[in-house]
């Protein structure tokens, strides 16, 4: 579904992927951990299509379609969804008419037919009540005022509104207390666990792994994946941490 | 050729969707401005004599004053010897009904999507609602609809020209009282040479039945649009008031010096909303309206209440300063902007709150844009009378800057006498942020769509202000105006 391969990019002139390859078929879900700053945001925006990550190499395909000619609105519109390790304020702009015009534009990219308010209404309803969000949270401006719980699981919710085919998922356990894990590993489950979809967990720590069963593991580290397994790799790094990893790295 | 012109650069600058010219037959005074052409215009209007020498004493004083040079625009000398200070579409004198208006005129409202027929009704949220429109085209009102309906109520909406015939005292007694004639330059030089606008009065204890509108349109070249709109809301009566306005792309520059002038008499309240959208220019700077506009209200009764809400996202130039006067203790004023400026567009807008009763309050909230090469100032004032206890105002003025070529300045005056008043002054700027907008991309928007959402936020205090119709409108605007901006 999802085939990386020998990919190089850097940030300001400053290369911080050096050749990552990996393929994440449809109906798995697959995890990237790695110490600080080995390159695990920037493989998420990079796939997001984010401006000033610039690809050097390699390719990324999706579905067979060239990801990195397309837009980020167009990656949005071909399944791609992106949860933000820091999702973004937007003042005076309710969640509701953010992610209704989202999912419109998306659905206008597909041609397909725009939802009413009201048919989007119910659909963002029961998505916040599966997260155990709030349903005033639809009203607010979109992450404005949100708890750093509460902006992760409104990333959770967006998913399950915007029904994506590949989430690639960026530290959407950090900030969260037990419960939320709890809540947010099932929404995952729920909204992404289906042969058709896929999804991409980059994470620093085991405990969400708890929750969403990973099929592959892999260890990124200085801008490659260093080394892949299955679930019992991420409880290995969990004991022994990345130092091992690391030097196979060097 | 007008045309051709137009179309050319309609071609040039597909952003502008309202640049078309209307190809119709128009009388004009002789070009150039002398006390000939002032006595031209009232002569033309068949106006009384009264009415002529309130004109030619403008005239003469405006003669005596110089162009203002405090604000931060930057325009070339204006050549008013080189403009024609009336225009009118040729047709019949007196039209009994709608259905003889001229079809072009007709057809140019259809375009811009004005309810200029008697049957349309704008669909409001809370059920059907009607709004009442005024037309002026060039320097004539060309139609008021639903002049029966509103007269049942005993409120009186007409074009100035008329009511200054129909009800001379009532105009006699307000015009120029809230902007007298000397107050500056451009309302002076409109007080002269003023060709056709709207007056409005509600009479005491009564709410008007409908919201009335007026649509202003400069079509003819080389053309001056100078109107007048007096509204005078008498005890306890409640009137909401829309204006908007648009012209044809032009290569050169057109002059637009308005004056509007509310009054509010105890417990009255004046709601009074714009959505300016006059041409902007091409993004080289060429062409676009210079909107020089005194807008003013008098809080004359008690408890009174005037607000302003404006979108200003048209004009090369823009220098408008929409003020309350707070005379009635307990009166209360209000100014809710929003301006957005692209390209080479310069804006100078802001308000006055001038407390004089006890008790007074005013709130400010300007949102300014700016985007391209632009450059956009709020301006604004807030004095407090030693007269004036317990006086409250709060000023909120924040900036959003896209791309780093444009300015934004924030100049607020505040002069206080009495040490009782309580006076809050906020301020803030920004830039559009790229999380903000890549964010809003990797959920499925494309960058206009992003943009626009993104602004539409920064405005919304204001936005919300505005009645649903125009909301809505006015979010469309804010998105086409900032087209191209980022990126």
């Amino acid at each position: 579904m999802l085939k990386i391969e020998n990919l190089h990019a850097e940030i300001d002139g400053k290369p911080i992927l050096k050749g990552l390859t990996l393929e994440v078929n449809a109906g798995e879900v697959h995890a990237i951990m790695g110490p600080n700053g080995a390159g695990k945001s920037t493989l998420g925006y990079v796939l997001g299509g984010r401006p000033g990550y610039e690809v050097t190499e390699g390719s990324v395909t999706f579905d067979g379609v060239d990801l990195l000619e397309l837009e980020p609105n167009e990656r949005a519109a071909a399944g791609l969804f992106l949860g933000f390790q820091y999702p973004v304020e937007i003042p005076g702009v309710s969640n509701v008419q953010f992610l209704r015009e989202s999912l419109n534009a998306q659905r206008g990219q597909r041609d397909e037919k725009p939802l009413s308010g009201a048919e989007f209404l119910k659909l963002a309803r029961a998505q916040a009540d599966g997260l155990g969000l709030n349903q005033d949270m639809l009203k607010r401006p979109v992450n404005v005022g949100f708890s750093g719980g509460e902006k992760k699981r409104n990333e959770m919710v967006q998913m399950g509104i915007l029904n994506p085919k590949f989430a690639i998922l960026d530290e959407t356990d950090s900030g969260l207390d037990i419960d939320a894990l709890r809540i947010v590993g099932d929404g995952i489950n729920r909204i992404m666990r289906a042969p058709d979809k896929a999804v991409l967990l980059i994470t620093h720590y085991q405990r969400l792994l708890d929750y969403v069963q990973p099929d592959r593991v892999h260890v990124l580290a200085d801008g490659r994946i260093v080394r892949s397994g299955g679930p019992e790799l991420a409880l290995e790094l969990e004991r022994e941490g990345y130092a091992g990893v690391e030097g196979a790295a060097a | 050729m007008a045309t051709k012109n137009a179309e050319a650069l309609a071609a040039a600058n597909k952003k502008y969707e309202w640049g078309f010219a209307t190809d119709i037959e128009q009388d004009f005074a002789p070009k150039g401005l002398s006390e000939d052409t002032v006595r031209y215009i009232s002569a033309k209007k068949g106006e009384p004599e009264w009415m002529l020498d309130w004109r030619l004493k403008a005239f003469r004083l405006w003669q005596t004053l110089e162009t203002p040079d405090w604000a931060k625009l930057n325009i070339p000398p204006i050549d008013y010897q080189d403009a024609y200070y009336y225009a009118e579409p040729k047709q019949k004198k007196t039209i009994a009904s709608l259905d003889e208006l001229d079809p072009e005129i007709r057809r140019t409202y259809e375009k811009l999507g004005i309810p200029i027929a008697e049957q349309e009704v704008l669909a409001g949220v809370e059920g059907a609602r009607k709004v009442a429109v005024d037309a002026v085209f060039d320097s004539v009102s060309v139609a008021t609809t639903f002049r029966k309906e509103l007269e049942a109520a005993g409120v009186i909406f007409r074009s100035i020209s008329e009511a200054i015939k129909e009800y001379p005292d009532l105009v006699r007694k307000w015009l120029g009282k809230v902007v007298p004639q000397r107050d500056n330059y451009f309302a002076t030089l409109n007080s002269a040479v003023f060709s056709d606008g709207t007056f409005v009065y509600i009479p005491e204890g009564v709410r008007c039945p409908m919201e009335l509108s007026t649509y202003f349109r400069i079509n003819a070249e080389n053309t001056g649009q100078f109107e007048r709109t007096l509204i005078v809301a008498d005890k306890g009566a409640y009137v909401s008031y829309l204006e908007g306005c648009t012209a044809p792309m032009r290569d050169e520059n057109q002059l637009h010096a308005a004056v509007v002038e509310l009054v509010a008499l105890d417990d009255a309240e004046i709601k009074y909303s714009t959505v300016q959208n006059w041409y902007p220019g091409d993004e080289n700077g060429v062409g676009g309206i210079y909107n020089f506009v005194t807008k003013r209200a008098l809080c004359q009764g008690k408890n009174s209440k005037v607000s302003w809400t404006q979108v200003e996202t048209g004009s090369a130039v823009t220098w408008k300063y929409p003020s309350c006067v707070l005379a009635g203790d307990g009166s209360v004023g209000e100014f809710y902007s929003v301006a957005v400026t692209n390209n080479r567009q310069q804006a100078d807008t802001g308000t006055k709150m001038i407390h004089l009763g006890k008790n007074t309050r005013s709130t400010i909230v300007s949102k300014g844009i700016s985007a391209g090469r632009s450059d956009n100032t709020y301006r604004g004032l807030v004095r407090v009378a030693a007269t004036a206890e317990n006086v409250r105002n709060f000023t909120q003025c924040d900036s959003l800057l896209l791309g780093d070529q444009c300015g934004a300045h924030t100049v607020p005056y505040i002069e206080v006498k009495n040490p009782s008043a309580q006076i809050e002054h906020e301020a803030t700027t920004s830039k559009i942020s790229e999380d903000q907008l890549f964010y809003a991309m990797s959920r499925g928007l494309d960058q206009e769509a992003a943009v626009a959402l993104i602004v539409n936020g920064f405005a919304r205090e204001v936005l919300q202000q505005l009645p649903m119709e125009f909301a809505v409108e006015a979010q469309k605007l804010l998105g086409i105006s900032l087209e191209g901006s980022v990126g």
